[in-house]
């Protein structure tokens, strides 16, 4: 398959495996977070891992917007869901997620209408083909689905669809990076950067990292391939003294991100004070909630919500 | 304790992991959903423990109510029927929990077996609902390696349902009956208020005759034996999902609905005595067969990627949707498990048939680590195939 089986090329991942080993220093171990899920999903469905010398560690980051909302927000939204005549829509893999009550599945089997939806505009459908009901949308991710959450607002808005609301959890990978550093037992050599949230956002929001916390960052692709040329690049990076924001995501990530999705982003959307993430507790300014200009599409806004937090489990 | 009470304690206790799992949340194509901060290097060691500290435990169900997920097929459909139907109706003949019963009247042996059919659309590309009903009960009855001989059908349909569907999908279940060379001899029909049901939900039931003498079963699978598939997989999951509509992705796909029977008979005839199992990779697809081989047998199973396959069609969608193509439902492909001496002659068995002309070798089974399935990735490197909780969900992450 075109540009899926020549970043997978087993071959090509020797020669780098070979060079990334050429470029440990004997006797050092290295420590990179991968920031996306998307990554962690990768490594171990290639098992990546195998290609990496022992000295090389990689550790999960927060970039996963699913494992991220914390369970008060899942109780939120089955509340959102158990309002009458509403119908709530989310991704797939939202489905599962547990909050202290269940997951959409159990309040699904419970009786409320929950579907599974693959995009917002699918929703916004949902809201026209149901114009008796209201439909609500699970907006969920990081700076990467933002857009395509706003871009609906906006065309419910230009079409005066009126049963139609978005539950606005979407989060912000920069502060739950800086999070990341300013805990004190941090021990990192570097990040493999988040790849589809640059397609937005750029790589220059990344520039505190090696400028105020002297660690590197490659943003990275999403094949095996892209992965380890990450590993090679903050390698080399150390290897050379360097410290800097690289790209190795080229192909798809603009050094200055997507202003247009930016543009909508900001239109629709504006900071949250504070938001709680799952494993990572309350973060400042971390989250986007809707402006109130289009308060008309907002769930939180349109029913009241229970709001209790419930603490994380253990295994988070 | 008996090599099968062996076995299914260890299925048993497979059911706790599927329960533990659906708690956190995650479903387990992969772990991916590690908490932040944690490290995946040198964990093999704590996950291979606490994998096994999950199948000492009994199986449960935890939750108060029925999910879609128990009926998936993965771990929650394993632990739902293991902690209450075979819980409430042991016996020697269901305990295997094979794809058919083989019983004993008078000198001959039979295989019996009953499936339901809940498809969604009614009618998809490359097939229906009615042949779906009947290749899928025949082919449970000839991977037990048995003649298929007569079936059941029993209707429930929906108030409302257009007469003119029904004609379509009997006139279709008759082809397939033909096809397969069974008659369907005896039936039920009930129906519901609208809105009781999807429109029209079929259960069928059949027995065939086993006449070759062997004894087949995923507990009898040996370290060294080749593990072979019938043909591409995943063609019939990913065309019902297209076909729902809900996915905007279109592709020139066709359901692999198929009897599978002679396919069965050649391999049979072939080779009988070296087949250990055969199973058809219905839900869950080729990816659950394989883990209940691992663990009916207590040995490995190791997998090529490369070696399996899937088409290209069908890879993309997968790859867009975030899904693995080992666990997509196949209506007319089997698994078997062969003596590795028989393995070419199985392979080219199957190949003499029309439907098995994609047979080859995927991998074979192993000694260690007992009850795990390994996927030797096409990248080089290597990953456990579990069990999913429920259904292959897409995913944004």
């Amino acid at each position: 398959m075109r540009f899926v089986d020549e970043y997978r090329d087993a071959e090509r991942a020797r020669a780098l495996a070979a060079k990334i080993a050429s470029l440990c220093e004997p006797g050092r171990r290295y420590k990179f977070m991968e920031v996306c899920g998307g990554h962690t999903h990768t490594i171990y469905k290639h098992g990546l891992e195998d290609y990496l010398p022992e000295s090389i560690s990689l550790v999960h980051g927060p970039g996963c917007p699913v494992c991220v909302i914390p369970m008060g927000r899942v109780d939120d939204a089955i509340a959102l869901a158990e309002q009458p005549d509403v119908i709530m829509t989310s991704f797939g893999d939202m489905m599962r997620v547990p909050g202290g009550r269940g997951s959409f599945f159990d309040s699904s089997a419970a009786g409320t209408d929950i579907r599974m939806v693959y995009s917002p505009l699918d929703a916004l459908k949902i809201a026209r083909q149901n114009p008796d009901k209201h439909v609500i949308f699970m907006a969920i991710g990081m700076e990467t689905t933002a857009p395509s959450t706003a871009m609906t607002v906006l065309r419910a808005a230009a079409e005066g669809i009126e049963n139609f609301s978005i539950f606005c959890n979407h989060v912000m990978i920069v502060p739950a990076i800086k999070a990341i550093l300013d805990s004190p037992d941090l021990r990192l050599d570097g990040f493999i950067g988040p790849g589809h949230v640059s397609t937005v956002i750029g790589c220059r929001p990344y520039e505190f990292i090696p400028a105020e916390y002297g660690k590197p960052i490659v943003t990275a692709g999403f094949e095996p391939l892209d992965i380890l040329q990450s590993v090679y690049m903050l390698l080399e990076q150390l290897a050379q003294g360097r410290c800097e924001v690289e790209n190795q995501y080229g192909r798809v990530v603009p050094w200055d991100g997507n202003t247009v999705a930016l543009r909508a982003v900001s239109e629709v959307m504006e900071l949250r004070p504070y938001f709680e993430w799952r494993g990572l507790g309350f973060i400042s300014h971390s989250a986007l909630q809707v402006r109130e200009r289009y308060a008309a599409f907002d769930a939180e806004r349109h029913f009241t919500l229970p709001g209790v937090r419930v603490a994380d489990p253990k295994a988070c | 304790m008996t090599h099968q009470d062996t076995a299914q304690q260890q299925r048993a206790d497979w059911a706790e992991a599927a329960v533990a799992e659906h708690d956190t949340g995650h479903d387990a194509g992969y772990p991916p959903h590690a908490a932040a901060g944690t490290e995946h290097s040198s964990r093999e060691q704590l996950v291979l423990e606490r994998i096994d500290r999950a199948r000492r435990a009994r199986p449960r169900v935890r939750e108060k109510l029925i999910t879609l997920a128990h009926g998936a097929g993965g771990k929650a459909s394993q632990s739902l029927i293991e902690a209450i139907f075979l819980n409430a109706f042991r016996n020697p003949l269901l305990e295997p929990l094979e794809d058919a019963a083989t019983l004993t009247a008078g000198d001959t042996r039979l295989a019996f077996t009953t499936d339901s059919y809940v498809v969604s659309p009614l009618f998809f590309p490359g097939g229906d609902i009615g042949d779906l009903a009947v290749n899928g009960t025949v082919n449970d009855l000839a991977v037990s390696g048995a003649r298929p001989a007569h079936l059941s059908a029993g209707f429930i349909l929906e108030e409302g349902f257009p007469v003119e569907d029904l004609r379509r999908i009997v006139a279709s279940m008759a082809k397939a009956a033909a096809a397969a060379g069974v008659s369907i001899v005896t039936g039920d029909t009930k129906v519901v208020q609208r809105g009781k049901a999807d429109g029209c939900f079929i259960t069928t039931a059949g027995v065939g005759l086993v006449t070759d003498g062997l004894t087949l079963g995923v507990a009898t699978a040996r370290p060294g034996d080749a593990v072979i598939v019938s043909g591409p997989v995943g063609d019939h999951g990913i065309t019902v999902m297209l076909a729902r509509g809900e996915l905007d992705i279109d592709a020139d796909l066709v359901s692999d609905t198929a009897p599978v029977h002679e396919l069965v008979r050649g391999l049979l005839d072939a080779v009988g005595p070296d087949v250990r199992a055969m199973r058809d990779a219905t839900r869950g697809g080729v990816a659950t067969i394989l883990n209940e081989v691992a663990k009916a047998a207590g040995v490995a199973v190791a997998i090529d990627e490369d070696a399996v396959p899937v088409r290209a069609e069908v890879r993309g969608a997968c790859e867009l949707l975030g899904i693995d193509p080992l666990y997509v439902a196949c209506e007319g492909r089997i698994v078997a498990i062969v003596d590795p001496g028989a393995a070419d002659a199985a392979v080219a068995a199957l190949q003499a048939h029309p439907l098995g002309a994609g047979a080859t070798v995927v991998g074979h089974v192993a000694e260690d680590p007992p009850g795990l399935v390994l996927l030797k990735t096409g990248f080089g490197g290597t990953r456990i195939i579990d069990l999913l909780v429920g259904d292959p969900l897409p995913r944004i992450c």
